[in-house]
């Protein structure tokens, strides 16, 4: 893997992945937005939250694309079902225990058990995103297993 | 009705919010209640048992009080939307939509029930209430939650509706919160932030207040009908919406039902002078702005309404199980009267467009000069052809006066506004087709015999609407020809001083009569149609019929005093603003003439 593949694939797996999440919430799947949620982790201001979100959401996702080159790198190969199988672990981490602890680093985001509060009034995510609707954790799944797919592609093109 | 220039919300006087609708003044309510009381759906904050009760808003705003009497004690409740301005959604983060109640008990002691029966979509919806604990009951349709959280305990019911009961004592109070978003992480302000939410939507109501610049005797009436307008204009894009509810009947118990929860551009030639008038510029230059993106759309033609986004609203729909209003079938959604063909339309834009122009507050560029000549153009083309009119009565159309009247209007304004040096026009051609309408309209629009101008080319009947030409400058309300008209007006559709039927059909149909009529008679009585006494009685009488809080119906029952149709409706408060700034100048310079003669006496 050359740096460039990684910054050209990493990018652009991360814009899809970014483009799934919100076109879940545009179409009504998931209440989730990505960005906003990212992104009132630095600011209580929507409009720019949102701006702030997909700028961290971006610069994430090229981060951990590196960390799913370094599995293609340990295992050896870089075919879509590992891609695949590589987003889906991730995107099941994410929902069952990124999002419950969320509270936990997000300065907004309330305590599910103590409640909203003045700084803490944005509702937690709860167990794979249910509190933003049931197919919220579904739809983070599967776009990350679309994510992992990508990079595997990505990946495979220039061995 | 309470609202947050984004939606609103009707509350009765027993304590319910019987009309709420999310996100937007078009959308299907939450609460209908006063489409149907046992499927519409309420959210009630209330004594139990039985109490008396009366309201008012807290002065200067759109934050309603209902005081609660009953044996044991007094209750207040405090009803509002919460306003946030920029600075404080820079520094905190707040729902889309936030409708909070707030329950005190004044004296003795009260045992307060709440009852939220919440019915998504005109009640067709199920109601899936989820108790989220601490993060409140959770309805959740689709992209959209709403969230109902009180500081009393609220319990699901076996049929689904959350209720809760409190006693409280002098000093002791409660707090309920609706709050809406459409995406997540929604945003759960505490409720010990209500009282703070109070104070920063009072302020915000006052300030729009304190720019009312009238400071005559109606002072009262005239900020209530600039809150009221605020309250139904769509802070966004600056459109106002007629009414925010739909179905209200102007026959009790008839069909005539309709979906008021758009935008007209009909009146708004009437509503841009309104607002200047009275100093709302705040809201004028938004609608103005709204008027001109929203025609651009369509250009040249225009529609007779839009949503607030310019868009068609959709199409007209029965719902077919709410019984509605106290047993007036259909409910309907949408409004059919989108697809009529209205000449008076595009005097309507040209006019306010001049207006504003006049005022200084508008320079045209040069795509919104073409779209302006090609208004002109169109009137040009079509002014042959006959239209619904002015009261989109569903009959085939017909050659109208006041539709023709609004047509000579488009092309005198703007010859005018090329006059001025603001737009250019084909001047020769816009003169001939503007004396070609003044020869119609002089000839047949006008009854020698009866001595009046009559609705439709041709016939008999007067119409309310006729008294708009002196307004618009066609006739001079001194003329015989006006007096006449005035008087058959009077004959005929004037039940009551300060009353009148739109026309002669709606009278017979066993309607109402229209708020905004008995304000253009008011204008008519001012500008010299009449004495300043009987414009001032005139104007009286229409004020006395507003509800217990300055509101103002479609209609008014000309029997009971009732409000009929959809309420409250913006046209009849900005007939009521016309009207009381027109009295005023004529009064004023009743004065002036006084003082003048007084000083040129010996």
């Amino acid at each position: 893997m050359t740096p460039l593949v990684w910054a050209v694939a990493g990018f652009g797996a991360t814009v899809v992945l970014t483009l799934l999440l919100t076109g879940a919430q545009g179409i009504g799947i998931t209440r989730m937005s990505l960005p906003y949620l990212l992104g009132t982790m630095f600011t209580p201001d929507r409009d720019r939250a949102k701006l702030l979100g997909v700028l961290v959401h971006l610069v994430n996702g090229w981060i951990f694309s590196l960390v799913y080159f370094g599995v293609f790198a340990v295992v050896g190969r870089a075919t879509l079902p590992l891609g695949a199988l590589v987003g889906a672990v991730h995107g099941i981490f994410v929902a069952a225990v990124g999002l419950p602890l969320l509270p936990a680093f997000h300065p907004r985001v309330a305590r599910p058990h103590a409640g909203p509060t003045a700084e803490r009034r944005l509702e937690p995510p709860g167990f794979f995103g249910e509190n933003y609707g049931w197919s919220t954790g579904a739809v983070i799944v599967l776009a990350h297993v679309v994510f992992g797919t990508l990079l595997a592609v990505g990946a495979s093109l220039v061995r | 009705m309470v609202g947050d220039g984004r939606s609103a919300a009707l509350v009765d006087r027993a304590g319910a919010v019987t009309w709420l609708a999310w996100p937007g003044f078009d959308s299907p309510p939450i609460c209908a209640a006063i489409l149907d009381a046992e499927r519409g759906g309420a959210l009630r904050v209330a004594p139990a048992g039985r109490s008396s009760a009366g309201r008012a808003y807290l002065d200067g705003t759109n934050v309603l009080v209902t005081r609660f009497e009953t044996g044991r004690g007094a209750l207040r409740v405090i009803d509002f939307m919460a306003l946030a301005g920029e600075k404080e959604l820079r520094r905190r983060s707040y729902p889309e939509h936030e409708l909070l109640r707030i329950a005190e008990c004044a004296d003795g002691e009260v045992e307060v029930e709440i009852e939220a029966d919440l019915r998504p979509d005109f009640g067709a919806a199920r109601r899936s209430l989820r108790d989220g604990g601490v993060l409140g009951l959770r309805l959740e349709r689709g992209r959209e939650l709403v969230t109902l959280r009180a500081s009393v305990p609220l319990a699901l019911g076996p049929d689904g509706v959350p209720r809760g009961r409190a006693l409280l004592r002098a000093g002791e109070s409660l707090v309920v919160s609706l709050a809406y978003d459409r995406e997540a992480p929604a945003v759960l302000p505490p409720l010990e932030e209500a009282g703070e939410a109070l104070r920063r939507t009072t302020r915000a109501w006052r300030e729009v207040a304190g720019r009312v610049s009238y400071a005559g005797p109606w002072r009262d009436e005239v900020i209530r009908s600039v809150l009221t307008l605020e309250l139904l204009s769509d802070a966004p894009t600056g459109a106002i919406v007629a009414a925010p509810t739909t179905s209200l009947p102007e026959r009790p118990g008839g069909a005539l039902n309709w979906d008021y929860r758009y935008c007209w551009l009909r009146d708004a030639a009437l509503t841009v002078r309104a607002l200047y008038g009275a100093g709302a510029t705040q809201a004028a230059e938004p609608f103005i702005a709204w008027l001109l993106h929203t025609t651009r759309l369509t250009r040249p033609a225009l529609r007779v309404l839009y949503d607030v986004y310019g868009r068609s609203p959709p199409r007209e729909r029965i719902v077919p199980h709410l019984g509605g209003h106290r047993g007036a079938w259909p409910v309907r959604r949408g409004n059919a009267a989108a697809r009529q063909e209205q000449l008076d339309v595009y005097g309507e834009v040209v006019d306010a467009v001049a207006q504003s122009i006049r005022r200084g507050g508008l320079v045209l560029d040069r795509d919104t000069q073409a779209m302006l000549r090609g208004f002109g153009e169109v009137v040009c083309r079509r002014w042959l052809v006959p239209d619904a009119g002015i009261w989109e009565p569903r009959e085939p159309p017909r050659l109208r006066t006041h539709s023709l009247v609004l047509g000579w209007v488009a092309l005198t304004r703007l010859l005018e506004l090329h006059a001025r040096g603001a737009i250019d026009v084909p001047v020769a051609r816009f003169e001939s087709e503007r004396a070609a309408i003044r020869r119609l309209v002089d000839d047949r629009g006008f009854d020698a015999g009866q001595g009046c101008w009559i609705a439709n080319l041709g016939g008999h009947e007067v119409d309310a609407a006729l008294l708009l030409l002196g307004w618009y400058g066609y006739d001079d309300p001194r003329s015989p020809r006006m007096r006449g008209t005035w008087r058959r007006i009077q004959e005929r559709l004037s039940p009551a001083p300060g009353l009148l039927y739109r026309n002669e059909r709606s009278r017979e149909d066993g309607e109402g009569t229209f708020g905004l009529c008995s304000a253009w008679a008011v204008e008519h009585l001012a500008r010299g149609g009449g004495s300043v006494e009987e414009a001032v009685a005139w104007l009286e009488g229409l004020l006395a019929r507003a509800n217990d809080v300055g509101l103002f119906a479609e209609e008014i029952d000309p029997r009971t005093g009732a409000a009929l149709g959809n309420f409250p409706q913006a046209y009849t408060h900005v007939g009521v603003l016309n009207a009381v700034l027109t009295v005023d100048e004529r009064v004023r310079e009743e004065r002036r003439r006084g003082r003048a003669a007084a000083e040129a006496s010996p």
